[in-house]
């Protein structure tokens, strides 16, 4: 796991630029996802909970779909525009990563994977949500663990956890 | 599949590693169930074929990697009852 988060500027579904630096939050939490994904649809429910449970505690979320979408069009910009007018809005910006730069900044290897960024800009946490994406009382427990830690100003444990999901879908060079 | 009297031994796992090979598999996506050669849970008309990722349903409703267990063994016992009237 990198020990400092890299900087970028993305764009979410509404247009609006979003940028790791000159940002004030406690934490924020960078979530490689996708659409079409099952395990990122299976876990989704649990991140935007997490997402909204800490949003007044000073954690911003920034959801980052990387995947190609000329080979994958049910992640394109439109497609991820249309998913979240569908679903009234998400509580955590979904921005694009069209030239995949940002994900292999971080290395990121699946949809999902998750990383707690602090606000000196430290990797924190990296991994899976939680255990098991087939059971939601799971609640993504990492996760929230994780931000709980360093909202305490302690280290997460664990603080690095095998992503699990769909290989993030790399353009052909 | 031992519930149902089949060999676990009996699988075989067949690995696509290129999009003319999903192609000419008509494969929906990973994982992919099939007895003699027939999906054990047909994807939809529309559904393109490719490498990609395949989104099944639980029957919760719930999005999921895998098909419910439930429907993948009644989808084998289905297919198990096609071969034997075959077969008679």
């Amino acid at each position: 796991m990198p020990d400092i988060a890299h900087g970028f500027e993305l764009p979410d579904t509404e247009g609006r630029l979003h940028s790791l630096e000159g940002d004030t939050s406690v934490a924020t939490v960078v979530v490689f996802t996708c659409n079409h994904c099952p395990y990122a649809l299976a876990w989704h429910d649990r991140i935007a909970g997490v997402a909204r449970d800490y949003a007044d505690r000073g954690v911003r979320f920034l959801a980052i779909n990387p995947n190609d979408s000329e080979r994958y069009p049910a992640d394109s910009f439109d497609a991820m525009q249309e998913r979240v007018r569908r679903e009234g809005g998400w509580p955590m910006p979904y921005l694009h990563d069209a030239t995949q730069e940002v994900a292999r900044a971080y290395g990121a290897q699946t949809t999902p994977d998750v990383f707690v960024i602090d606000s000196s800009g430290t990797l924190r946490y990296r991994g899976a949500p939680d255990a098991d994406h087939g059971d939601p009382s799971q609640n993504a427990a990492w996760l929230r663990g994780a931000l709980d830690a360093v909202l305490a100003g302690t280290d997460p444990d664990p603080a690095e956890t095998k992503p699990v999901g769909c290989s993030i879908k790399w353009r052909f060079p | 599949m031992r519930e149902l009297g089949l060999d676990p031994d009996a699988l075989q796992v067949i690995r696509l590693d290129t999009e003319e090979d999903a192609a000419r598999e008509r494969f929906a996506g990973s994982p992919t169930f099939r007895v003699a050669g027939e999906d054990v849970l047909p994807p939809g008309g529309d559904e393109p074929t490719g490498l990609t990722c395949r989104l099944y349903r639980r029957r919760d409703g719930r999005p999921s990697p895998t098909p419910d267990p439930a429907d993948l063994r009644d989808a084998l016992a289905a297919a198990i009852r096609r071969k034997e009237l075959a077969d008679a």
